[in-house]
This record gives structure tokens, sequence and C-alpha cells, in this order.
């Protein structure tokens, strides 16, 4: 009877003093984490993208495909500098503005949470988001500049797939599922040219729009 | 047995030197404002311990100007790694034995 209690009295002992470590293990792990990833990004700006962008591709096929049935594969080629050009302003306004809509959330997310949002995670984000985004878009230039036009959606959309694994280490996990799901649509797109506003309007509209609500869900709430 | 709590590392188990090492381990380096800022500290208390993580060897120190502000960037060293690692399965450790 001695012996039990003194056991138990041990036990009581070790937990008391052992209890500050699941605590600082768990701290330790949402340091890490606070310390790596971009936690300010809210699953809102990826619906409020993927909206822009669907409006985008709409005024787009109304604008140039127009008659035509948006299902219906494309045979020609885009003719015409001037059409490029409109689509190419399209294309630009929908990236500005999904960039200000992101940037004034994360912004609010934020300071709701009380940190600073541009900060050292921010900055390697941007720079790993903005190396292949870059490359990619002056990639597309040259090759719309030589009329390969029927390149332009697929490469897009590879091209941001691969931004997006690049800086998935400061991003929630999601993200890297969905720069898989846009390198794989951008291949799939790059096959069938055609398609190319439909492919456009998938990667950039609906799977925004399904990872952001997915996002919002589960971090925003 | 050994005893788990002989395993802990005296340096680490101060909370703040346990942070600073815990996001060196996480990121290729940082930097003594961001540090500062993460980990919501004064000038005065994570330069001292950066100090004594640097006199142990466990971290890296390179000083340069940005724009021409000086500019301190940490590092962890494969000593420092080691000592985390070790650190954090003495804890995981201990953590069993109060289950069991």
């Amino acid at each position: 009877m001695q012996k039990r209690s003194l056991t138990l009295n041990y036990k009581v002992l070790c937990m008391s003093q052992n209890e500050p470590y699941q605590k600082d293990l768990e701290s330790i792990r949402q340091l890490m984490e606070r310390s790596v990833k971009f936690l300010s990004l809210s699953g809102l700006s990826g619906i409020l993208a993927g909206l822009y962008a669907l409006v985008g591709a709409a005024v787009a096929y109304f604008m140039v495909h127009f008659p035509m049935s948006p299902v219906e594969y494309r045979q020609e080629s885009l003719q015409g500098n001037q059409v490029i050009l409109k689509l190419l302003g399209i294309a630009v306004l929908v990236l500005v503005v999904s960039l200000i809509t992101g940037y004034v959330l994360a912004n609010q997310k934020a300071k709701k949470k009380g940190v600073k949002v541009w900060n050292t995670t921010s900055r390697r984000l941007v720079v790993n988001l903005a190396i292949p985004l870059v490359t990619g878009a002056l990639f597309i230039l040259i090759l719309l500049w030589n009329g390969h036009y029927g390149v332009a959606a697929p490469a897009c959309l590879v091209f941001y797939g691969l931004a997006l694994l690049n800086a998935s280490a400061h991003l929630f996990d999601e993200i890297r599922y969905l720069g898989y799901s846009e390198i794989v649509l951008g291949l799939i797109c790059a096959l069938l040219p055609g398609y190319g506003l439909i492919f456009w309007a998938v990667g950039f509209g609906v799977l925004h729009i399904l990872y952001g609500t997915l996002m919002y869900k589960k971090y925003d709430r | 047995m050994k005893n788990p709590f002989d395993s802990l590392d005296k340096i680490l188990e101060h909370r703040l030197r346990l942070q600073i090492v815990s996001v060196l381990v996480a990121n290729d380096s940082y930097d003594f404002n961001a540090l500062k800022e993460l980990l919501d500290t004064t000038d005065g208390n994570l330069a001292t311990h950066l100090r004594a993580l640097e006199r142990e060897k466990y971290l890296s120190v390179n000083k340069s100007f940005i724009d021409r502000k000086p500019n301190t960037r940490y590092k962890i060293t494969e000593r420092g790694r080691t000592a985390f690692k070790k650190h954090l399965e003495a804890m995981e450790e201990l953590i069993k034995q109060q289950k069991r």
C-alpha cells in the first residue's frame, strides 16, 4: 500500500513536471510554421480572383469568338494584333485586380491577428513567386510576338503552376495541390489549343474558387 | 535506463533560445529585426541570447549593410541543428514517459 501511493505520487509529480514540455513542443511547432508560412493569405481572395477570371473569360469570349459556341473546338488560330492586344489587356486587368484584392484582404487578416503583412516571409514568398512568373510572362510575350498564339493559354497555366510550387513552402499546404492541378491542366491544354479559353477559365476561375473555398473554410473562420 | 532529463540541452532549456533555434532550423537564414518582430522581444534580450548561442557555435552570424543600414543575418550551424534535434527527442521522451 505504502509502495503504491509512492509510485502514484511519483507519477503525478512527473506529470506536473512534464506537462510544460507538451505545450513547449506545440508552441515550437506553431512558431516554426509562422516563421516560414505566410498565414495572412485569405481564402476569400482566391474565390474573388476566380470570379474575376471567369468574368474576364466571358468578356474575352464575347469580344473574340462570340457567334461560335464556347465549347466548340476552334480550328483556326486567332488573327490580328488588335484581338491579341485586347485579350492581353483583359488578362493583365484580371491579374492586377486579383493582386490588389489579395493584398487588401491579407492586410485585413494580418491586422486582425496583430502582425505585419510585409515581413521576411512575405518578401520571400513574393520573390519565389515572381521568378517563374516573370520568366513565364516574358516567354509568353516572345511567343506572341512570333505569332504562336495557341501556346499562350497553356503556358500561362503551366508557369503559374510552377510558380505556386516554387513558393509552396511559404503557403498553405493546399496551394501545392493547386499548383499540380494548374500544371496538369496546362499540359492537357497544350494538346488541345483550340479549347484554350475554356482551359484558361477552368484553371484561373474554377480552380481558384474551389481551392479558395477550401482554404476559407479551413483557415478563415 | 538513462534519465531523459539529462538529455535535455542545457542551452536550449531557455525558452527564447529554443525559439530562436527553432526559427533558424525552419529557415535558411533570418535577420535580427525579423526575429525581434516574430518573437516579440526587446533588442537587448534578443542580442544577449543570440550571443550566447553564437558562443556555443549553435549559429553563425553574417553582418552586412543594406542601404547603408547594418543588417545582421543568423544561420543555424550543424552543431546547432543536432543539439535542437536531440533536445526535441528528449522532450518527446519525457512526454511519452508521462503518458505511460
